[in-house]
């Protein structure tokens, strides 16, 4: 066929009305969103049920119409525990799938591998999980609880029970070891011991050495920062060595009512953690949410201070995109946080200029069903601090 | 006085770790020792064996269950372990880089298999309740869980030296290891030997999973932990020898455990392996190579 004669301009013509039409309907219609947990390896066990919380909170907002009049179509993506794959897995959901914001990560080695990307693209992230701080990037919403909202609530819990000696055991990268550090800081602070501090690689399961040198350093309390499968292994030995969490307390920063259920709460029955949520919480909008978890993932689903960040973070951005009257992540950011403070299952809630949620910290003991019983409760919701005022002096997050 | 004490927890530790890398190893020991057949796929099979265990204790809880267990693991693994040598290694005798390939692919399948029938997520293998406690032995306290896991490599190993010396089989295996051409032309059935070897070493990784099981959670990738030192230990206690490989899971896991004290344990699994690297450039053929007049040896 002749390729330049006027067949040409006619077909052209025809090509060009049709792709408009295609690119016109394409505007109004799903908008897509990143969803990036592990789905495999050691930390499925903790993430799995995060991505169900943030897929929970798109079906809602979806049947309640969509959000700026579009429906949203999540794209899920495995992170398979490996930072590297986070950052692959990242730069494909914004580069090849065109999303508009991410909601993921758990581990500060995923968060720290995917920053770059989400720099590079200037996109948003909305990471859900307690962390070390020391990071505040314009590109990450951190809703999960600062070292100020849980580690340190935690550590004064435990000297108003009379603890003097810590021992610290933790997995083998950035958010025990500055947790620790900071841990250190502070119990260094306050005339305090620390019995030892110990790490292993993040999913080992051999915890013989880490044992030992426990019942060599006879600590009244042990604060976990264990992530993943490791908790198993390490509670499992730690009753193997007849510890048992009646003679020596263990207060752990990454196990919630998902790990106890996964691990079988006789193995950690009895033990301690620091959250900003537990399913226990009697409050009405707690309640609707269990319910509403439970209908979609079965009754003996439970749910977890992340999950419930993880679907608290949906809502969050759906009510900036509204308020900023666009999808550009930029914009996005920047409304959230000037919007108001929202009831939620975990209380009121509200993004602090630092991009990061001023919440209450709890401290709750895990019972024979799995579940926490709140046994302290900081008295206002915690200004969120990512630089550890002892550990790292005079750092503060740049204004964005 | 503190200092001697530790040194001999971590003994104690180091013993326990060989013997954990000792189980893992045995089976491979048999099929890459004395086949020369590299199977990556050995992880999968002691995974195997761990989620019989789940799937037992789950139907029988406490002891008896554990007990059931123990052959339950052993009979699974060595019945995937006869079929993947008919199905698999038989046809790839004579090209061990596809051997290689093909069980690693077949490792991924496994992996997901069990994926895809228990979830990612680890599952629970629960000890009876009087295996939760430590002997006292003075100032040390050594947990039961572990004396009897170093109790149960000890039994396999005698039970093994007996097989190998003692029967018939034995006698065979021996022969095939010994020169496998000679040993088929006096008319010795080399492919049998083969499936049996392989099963039992199949079985034995089963054992291992039980093992794992005990100490921690049993996930799709609890065998990809294990398969690296149970190579190392294969390598450098000379291929084909037993004797080696426990000799050599026995420094591997002393020599662990001690650096422990002295460094965490990422440092001491770096410093594990530059042992190896630096044993096999002093001595190739590992802790005891057997010898043999073979020309290809």
């Amino acid at each position: 066929m002749d390729l330049f004669g006027k067949g040409v301009s006619r077909r052209m013509a025809v090509l060009l009305v049709g792709v408009a039409l295609v690119s016109c309907s394409k505007d109004a219609g799903p908008v897509k969103v990143g969803v990036l947990q592990s789905l495999t390896g050691t930390m499925a066990i903790s993430e799995v049920t995060v991505k169900n919380a943030e897929l929970l909170a798109i079906e809602e907002i979806n049947a309640a119409g969509g959000v700026l009049g579009r429906q949203i179509e999540a794209v899920v993506e495995d992170g398979a525990s490996d930072p590297v794959t986070f950052s692959q897995k990242a730069a494909k959901l914004i580069e090849s799938n065109k999303v508009v914001t991410v909601f993921g990560g758990w581990t500060s080695a995923s968060r720290k591998s995917m920053l770059p990307v989400f720099q590079r693209t200037n996109n948003l992230l909305w990471y859900p999980v307690q962390f070390e701080g020391n990071e505040c990037s314009p590109n990450i919403m951190y809703s999960g609880a600062q070292p100020n909202q849980q580690i340190l609530p935690a550590l004064d819990w435990a000297v108003a029970k009379g603890f003097k000696n810590y021992f610290l055991v933790g997995s083998d990268y950035v958010f025990p070891r500055t947790a620790n550090l900071i841990l250190k800081t502070h119990i260094a602070d306050r005339k305090l011991a620390t019995a030892g501090e110990e790490y292993v690689p993040l999913g080992g399961a051999d915890f013989s050495t880490v044992v030992s040198k426990i019942q060599a350093a006879k600590p009244d309390i042990i604060f976990s920062t264990l992530n993943g499968d490791s908790n198993v292994a390490f509670f499992k030995q730690l009753a193997a060595a007849g510890l048992s969490t009646t003679t020596l307390p263990v207060m752990s920063f990454s196990i919630g009512e998902q790990e106890a259920q996964a691990m079988g709460p006789q193995l950690v029955q009895g033990s301690y953690a620091a959250w900003n949520y537990f399913q226990s919480l009697d409050t009405p909008e707690n309640k609707t949410f269990v319910a509403a978890y439970k209908k979609k993932y079965g009754p003996d689903a439970v749910v977890t201070d992340p999950m419930v960040h993880g679907y608290v973070n949906v809502y969050q951005w759906k009510a900036a995109v509204e308020k900023a009257g666009t999808f550009d992540p930029t914009a996005v950011r920047k409304a959230a946080v000037t919007l108001a403070d929202s009831p939620s299952a975990m209380g009121g809630v509200k993004f602090a200029a630092n991009q990061s949620l001023a919440q209450t910290a709890y401290v709750g003991q895990l019972d024979a069903a799995g579940q926490f019983k709140i046994i302290s409760k900081s008295p206002a919701p915690i200004q969120p601090e990512p630089y550890d005022k002892l550990a790292f002096p005079g750092k503060t997050c740049a204004p964005a | 006085m503190d200092g001697v004490v530790l040194a001999l927890g971590q003994g104690f530790n180091g013993l326990s770790v060989a013997s954990l890398y000792l189980l893992a190893a045995l089976g491979l020991a048999l099929s890459f020792g004395l086949m020369r057949v590299i199977n990556m796929a050995h992880g999968e099979l002691l995974m195997l064996g761990g989620y019989i265990a789940y799937l037992v204790m789950k139907a029988v809880p406490g002891t008896v269950g554990l007990l059931l267990a123990l052959p339950a693991a052993f009979a699974g693994s060595a019945l995937l372990g006869a079929v993947i040598e008919a199905a698999l290694i038989r046809r790839l005798a004579a090209r061990p880089l596809d051997t290689l390939l093909a069980t690693w692919g077949l490792s991924l399948i496994l992996q997901q298999a069990a994926r895809n029938i228990f979830g990612p997520i680890g599952v629970e293998v629960r000890a009876p309740d009087w295996m939760n406690t430590a002997v006292t032995l003075g100032p040390l306290s050594l947990p039961t869980t572990r004396i009897l896991i170093l109790a149960l490599s000890v039994a396999l190993l005698g039970g093994l030296a007996l097989l190998l010396t003692r029967t018939r089989i034995g006698l065979l295996v021996r022969a095939v290891n010994q020169d496998r051409m000679m040993a088929a032309a006096v008319g010795i059935d080399v492919r049998r030997v083969d499936m049996v070897m392989f099963a039992l070493g199949s079985g034995v990784a089963g054992l291992a999973g039980v093992a794992l099981g005990l100490l921690g959670p049993v996930t799709p990738t609890v065998g990809q932990s294990y398969i690296v030192p149970a190579f190392l230990v294969v390598v450098m206690g000379g291929l084909g020898s037993i004797t080696g490989s426990t000799v050599a899971a026995i420094i591997l896991g002393l020599f662990s455990a001690m650096a422990q004290i002295f460094v965490d344990v990422s440092v001491s699994q770096v410093l594990m392996l530059v042992l190896v690297i630096a044993f096999i450039q002093v001595r190739p053929q590992g802790v005891l190579a057997p010898r043999t007049r073979a020309l290809d040896a």
